[in-house]
């Protein structure tokens, strides 16, 4: 991880910064209704389509095509995308992405380099590179524009600063652009704008992701809304397009249910306002393909979890997910947050760094219902739980263990129940004469009241019942 | 009494295990014995809910027993990843109930977790075929015995919160509400965002406490929007935590929990 990362807000990720998995942060008391009102927005969409079901369908079975002939794909994409000219490069990891990137930066002489909004890039912290390396980058997203300024990380995937409000925004654009102060959405864009376009004229390459990459017909397909990917893809001379391996889809014709979905699941729009379909470069530039594995690979090996490559990072299960909606995108502690995040991350960077992560979620099934492409997000959290208790993580823990085992013992049968559940009784009923309360017990009785015990149980009553006179 | 539109709800189908679907075939004939599965906070902590049960059955002329060896269905091991410490409870379950075609159970957490969670644990035919049995009472009220009146009357305002393992793994959401539409007297509430997740989670309310109680707080703010002096659910595990909440607050004490049964059984006088 590089020295510049750590200085940046909610990062580096997977180390001490995670305890705030546990706790909702009053700096995201807003997150709460911006999320609500995304999601009932993406529903309301969703609803006025009445085939949207079939749809979503449809998606899972295409991407589940995709993932399944992966190798064959991605050469058909590469074939394709090579006879127009195209250079496409193979990554296995963050750190040989980034080393492609640098040596095309220094082949043609980079000075500074324009980003339109990539996750794939966060995973590699290709900012913090290319600075190292001392050539600029300037996000261009404008979401992406201000947690760059703000020395952030994005706090969702598709509205990285929707943390900020507008007076936030311009005290930011205040201080570090030096431009006066508004809190007018107009004016703010203005302020972005100018100081934009200057980075868009002086780059020396452009970044971009990549949302579909069709593999019969070699296309690179880039949605957006604010202009800024068909600025950064196409003003400077060169444009390197990363793309991690799972965003194949075979066909041209599969891509107009992709959009359908995603522009409705992501922001509740119906299309984003532009979507571009890029066959190869302008007469005269370079245009780059890099894919990269980085552990997507090692999701395909498990067989319960490769379904989470499927995903199209719209984020209508980080909306949807009253967890995330408290806790913030940064808590997760690694690039993609929420319930998706929640299943990827322990896959890309390993179960003993983000073994936590699973256990994030109150299992409530929200995610599973929104998703557009129907990853059955729940019932991976409660795998990734099996497997995080069993292998090395920080959830993997001889006292639960010990504690579970004593729960089997006691549920073994009706005696030793009706023995556990006596202790538990007295336990419940001597709760409130204790002076604190230890550990889950406080947990709980920090915001709740514990159960009133009943004189008898269930059981002794139909005991009773069963043994006097019938009615 | 106004209710809302059925909202579409759509269940969670694209498992890796495709958990077999509830058993409905051969359908209830009338006379055959029903065996309850009381979860153990139900036991323990509102015996009431059982006996509600017990006597709608009777009174509907269902014959219920109790098998006295059961015990829990596993979940919160299962939850919380211990599926190893998990797998001699559920075969346990699968022992004691085996011998009932009916099994019901008033929680629709426990009914998801023996329906569409044991195949995960153990996949094994005589687990399958047992967990395909397990019914959620008001699941079983209205589609197997086809009631949705039980001859209750209770003059109360009413809301109502829908357990979320209940609504998206077993599709129970309409059941409650056709059963509370024939209660008399009964004023309905309609709780704002009623989709969302009250915060309880098992041993989530516990591990992650303090998002635990910041979704369970936005609940009780709704649930004083909604105007009702009652909270029904099919799931008493969450009102716990809810109705836990409702009473450390002074501005909300006013407000009880019920579960769906102890409604229906409410108020007759027959």
């Amino acid at each position: 991880m590089s020295e510049h990362a750590s200085h940046l807000h909610g990062a580096p990720f997977l180390k001490d910064e995670n305890r705030g998995l546990y706790e909702p942060s009053p700096q995201f008391k807003n997150l709460n209704k911006v999320c609500e009102y995304s999601s009932k927005s993406n529903t309301a969409v969703a609803a006025a389509i009445p085939y949207f079901q079939d749809w979503r369908e449809a998606a899972h079975q295409i991407k589940k095509y995709s993932i399944a002939n992966l190798d064959k794909l991605l050469v058909q994409f590469e074939c394709a995308m090579k006879a127009r000219g195209v250079e496409v490069l193979f990554a296995q990891d963050a750190a040989e992405a980034n080393r492609l990137v640098l040596e095309i930066a220094r082949e043609h002489d980079v000075k500074s380099v324009v980003k339109s909004k990539s996750m794939v890039t966060e995973e590699m912290e290709l900012n913090q590179v290319l600075e190292e390396a001392g050539i600029r980058p300037v996000e261009t997203d404008l979401g992406e524009y201000i947690v760059q300024l703000a020395r952030q990380r994005p706090i969702h995937i598709v509205t990285p600063a929707m943390h900020f409000s507008a007076g936030e925004v311009g005290q930011l654009f205040h201080d570090k652009l030096g431009e006066p102060y508004s809190a007018e959405h107009a004016a703010l864009t203005a302020i972005a704008r100018k100081h934009l376009r200057a980075g868009y004229l002086a780059a020396g390459m452009g970044i971009s992701g990549c949302n579909f990459a069709v593999a019969d017909s070699g296309t690179l397909v880039i949605v957006e809304n604010e202009g800024n990917a068909g600025l950064s893809t196409a003003t400077p001379p060169v444009h390197v397009a990363l793309v991690g391996i799972e965003k194949v889809i075979p066909k041209l014709d599969h891509l107009p249910l992709f959009l359908n979905l995603l522009g409705r699941s992501g922001t509740g729009q119906k299309l984003t306002t532009y979507t571009h379909l890029i066959h190869g470069p302008v007469p005269g530039r370079k245009l780059y393909v890099i894919f990269l594995d980085n552990g997507r690979t090692k999701v395909l090996q498990d067989p319960h979890a490769w379904q989470s490559l499927f995903c199209i990072r719209c984020g209508a299960c980080l909306n949807a997910c009253p967890v995330y909606r408290r806790v913030g995108g940064w808590s997760y502690g690694w690039v993609y947050p929420g319930p998706i995040g929640a299943v990827l991350t322990p896959h890309l960077v390993g179960m003993d760094k983000a073994g936590k992560l699973p256990f994030a979620s109150s299992l409530c099934g929200a995610c599973g219902e929104v998703c557009p492409v129907k990853i059955d997000i729940p019932h991976q959290l409660v795998h990734l739980r099996h497997r995080a208790v069993n292998e090395p993580s920080p959830m993997n823990s001889v006292y639960e263990r010990l504690t579970w085992r004593l729960f089997a013992w006691a549920m073994g049968g009706p005696r030793r129940y009706g023995l556990a559940m006596w202790a538990v009784r007295l336990g419940v009923r001597m709760a409130k004469y204790l002076p604190w309360h230890p550990d889950k017990l406080g947990a709980w009785t920090r915001g709740r009241e514990l159960p009133k015990v009943p004189s008898h149980s269930f059981r002794s009553w139909w005991q009773q019942r069963s043994s006097g006179p019938q009615k | 009494m106004a209710l809302p539109a059925t909202q579409a709800v759509h269940v969670i189908t694209t498992s890796h295990y495709k958990p077999a679907p509830r058993q409905d075939d051969p359908p209830y004939r009338q006379g055959e014995p029903v065996a309850m599965f009381i979860p153990c906070y139900i036991d323990q902590f509102y015996p009431g809910i059982g006996e509600a049960m017990v006597r709608i059955l009777e009174r509907l002329g269902v014959p219920v027993v109790f098998p006295a060896e059961q015990t829990c269905c596993g979940q919160p091991a299962f939850n919380s990843g211990y599926w190893e410490e998990s797998r001699p409870v559920i075969r346990q379950f699968c022992k004691v109930f085996a011998p009932y075609r009916w099994i019901i159970s008033p929680s629709g957490s426990c009914t998801a977790m023996c329906r569409v969670f044991f195949p995960h644990v153990d996949s094994s035919e005589e687990v399958i075929a047992v967990s395909r049995r397990v019914f959620e009472f008001s699941e079983f009220l209205v589609d197997m015995l086809g009631v949705t009146d039980t001859g209750a009357s209770f003059p109360h305002k009413v809301t109502m919160h829908i357990g979320c393992h209940g609504r998206r793994e077993l599709g129970v959401f309409d059941h409650p509400l056709k059963l509370l539409q024939s209660v008399r007297g009964l004023t309905y509430c309609e709780l704002p965002n009623i989709e969302e997740c009250c915060g309880f989670g098992g041993t989530f309310s516990v591990k992650m406490p303090g998002t635990s109680l910041a979704m369970g707080q936005s609940k009780k703010e709704n649930i004083v929007r909604s105007g009702a002096d009652v909270v029904v659910s099919g799931d008493i595990s969450c009102l716990m935590h809810i109705g836990g909440m409702l009473q450390r607050d002074p501005e909300t004490r006013h407000i009880r929990i019920m579960h769906l049964a102890e409604i229906l059984d409410s108020g007759i006088t027959a």
